[in-house]
């Protein structure tokens, strides 16, 4: 079904093949964005919905053909490497399999697969998942705590400025504090059915995902570098990332695989496998206080309320998250995860 | 250099043979046998040939086995069409499939051709295609299946560098025709049916141009 569906998508027309850094006039934008817009709704995402602004973030190609510093093009070509090929801090900063680029398709340009820009004009804000303001220094470094199972670059430090410049580059021209929603924001989710299940998500993985992901979750890794990411295990992003959020890896899911095929697998589907990946075991939450149900209690209203941790497993009954397994990091919990106030 | 087929299957015995067998169960000194009736095209150290305006014989040489022997497999069920190799494929049971497959899985990956007569810009184009992709079209990149350096990545995810041009740019519009499709779940097909025939000839000849995995 899905194969007969991805056939039947016929994309059409090259759009953005040719760097062009500055628009000429707005009717030339237009025309760009209507192409941009259509070749989304082509691989079944939605238009944007009244009122919604519409980036399209530059590419490598535009970088080299603008007129900025050779020395801030370098800064930013080095922030794209550190996203595309962020193992090159395995063991330093990283201490699992994943890239940027892993879960942000499209080298962070892509929408409705996490595009990074936004965080860098709607930052500094405040985040319910720590419960104070953040910039997006601390929103990196929420990426490398959780997702990557690390702690992050010394903020200020070489390395940070690089991955802030990247992300503030593909802004480029985006206002700061947009009123406007963002087209694309996030890994939207389609609205969860009525009911999961284990039992169909472990036989959909097996059907869709495990001849790059493994059946058992471990992924794939040829002469040291990640082809296909650990979507489980110790080698995953860790219990306090939000992918594992059901509703966070549904949208994943539905938005951006089988890789190649958007939205070719159903909302059911979707969800169904997120179920199943959510179901299996993966590094602690740093912010593990000891006690998996006083760390539920603690973080269930701003985050765990929509991941399974902490919850008895639907397939025999094991409570998930209840180890103290950090995986490959020799640490729970990097010095950079501590509350602010400005009292 | 000639490499004669016996001394390079020593050479792969002694490395890799507890990894190739526990693999696809081939035993790839019976695979040199069956191998006489590949050699006319595949060749003896298993390059295979670009033909220009004809069909190329892919390189055969340091190919996964498992990805040999289900080609093979494809081809004899008729899976995947192959009117040049249906007559030998119908020669191999099971068996022979597996220690061919073995035996060409051994051999060290040699250069490409068809990558020579390429323009700049299309080997700019197909480096970005190949190890970037085009997210504005929505065609991801050959690396991210096909692995570190398109070298290949497990049984189902074949090396294409310096692989032939011909051979890359016929199976490619194969695909894009649906001509050919024994991909796992149309990852291959959902691609190449996004690219121009611009872009395939570009990717193509780029990943001639690469050199041979080290293996």
């Amino acid at each position: 079904m899905m194969i007969q569906k991805a056939l039947r998508i016929a994309v059409s027309g090259a759009l953005l093949a040719v760097a062009t850094p500055l628009l000429a006039n707005d009717a030339n934008n237009d025309a760009k964005i209507q192409d941009y817009i259509n070749t989304l709704t082509e691989l079944g995402f939605p238009a944007p919905a009244e009122g919604e602004m519409v980036h399209i973030p530059p590419t490598m190609a535009d970088l080299d053909a603008s007129d900025l510093h050779p020395e801030l093009k370098k800064v930013i070509r080095k922030g794209y490497d550190l996203f595309t090929n962020t193992q090159q801090l395995r063991g330093e900063y990283v201490f699992n399999n994943m890239n940027c680029s892993s879960c942000h398709l499209g080298e962070g340009r892509m929408p409705f697969s996490a595009p990074i820009w936004p965080a860098a004009v709607t930052l500094p804000g405040f985040r319910g998942k720590n419960g104070h303001v953040n910039n997006l220094e601390e929103r990196i470094a929420g990426c490398f705590t959780y997702s990557m199972n690390g702690k992050s670059p010394a903020y200020g430090s070489d390395t940070m400025l690089a991955m802030s410049a990247y992300h503030q580059w593909l802004a480029s021209g985006v206002e700061m504090y947009p009123k406007k929603k963002i087209y694309g924001r996030g890994f939207p989710a389609p609205a969860r059915p009525a009911e999961l299940s284990y039992a169909r998500g472990e036989q959909l993985y097996k059907d869709n995902c495990a001849v790059c992901h493994a059946e058992d979750g471990s992924g794939l890794r040829v002469n040291g570098e990640t082809v296909f990411p650990a979507p489980w295990g110790d080698m995953s992003n860790n219990w306090g990332a939000g992918i594992v959020r059901l509703k966070t890896g549904a949208g994943f899911i539905k938005n951006n695989m089988p890789l190649g095929q958007p939205n070719s697998l159903t909302d059911q589907e979707a969800w169904d496998i997120a179920y199943y990946m959510d179901s299996q075991e993966r590094p602690q939450d740093p912010r593990y206080t000891g006690n998996v149900a006083e760390t539920l209690e603690k973080f269930g209203p701003t985050f765990h309320k929509h991941s399974l941790y902490g919850q008895a497993r639907e397939s025999d009954g094991k409570i998930l998250g209840d180890h103290a397994n950090t995986g490959e990091k020799p640490f729970l919990k990097p010095d950079t995860v501590r509350p602010r106030t400005f009292d | 250099m000639k490499k004669r087929p016996g001394a390079l299957l020593t050479l792969g015995l002694a490395a890799s043979v507890g990894i190739a067998q526990a693999a696809s169960a081939g035993d790839p000194q019976k695979g040199a046998e069956v191998a006489n009736l590949c050699v006319a095209c595949h060749q003896a150290d298993g390059s295979g040939m670009n033909i220009a305006g004809g069909e190329s014989w892919p390189r055969l040489a340091g190919l996964d086995a498992n990805y040999l022997a289900k080609q093979l497999h494809d081809i004899k069920s008729g899976v995947r069409q192959s009117p040049t190799m249906m007559p030998f494929v119908a020669m191999l049971d099971d068996q022979k499939i597996a220690d061919v497959s073995a035996y060409y899985s051994q051999m060290p990956a040699t250069p490409a051709k068809g990558g020579e007569q390429a323009t700049d810009a299309a080997l700019k184009r197909g480096q970005q295609l190949a190890e970037q992709g085009d997210w504005s079209d929505y065609i991801v990149s050959c690396k991210s299946c096909h692995g570190p350096g398109n070298h290949g990545a497990g049984g189902n995810f074949p090396g294409i560098a310096s692989q032939h041009a011909g051979y890359i740019e016929a199976q490619l519009k194969a695909w894009k025709a649906g001509t050919r499709k024994n991909d796992p779940q149309d990852l291959m097909g959902s691609i190449a049916r996004r690219m121009s025939d611009d872009d395939i000839h570009a990717v193509a000849a780029w990943l001639a141009t690469q050199s041979p995995a080290a293996r």
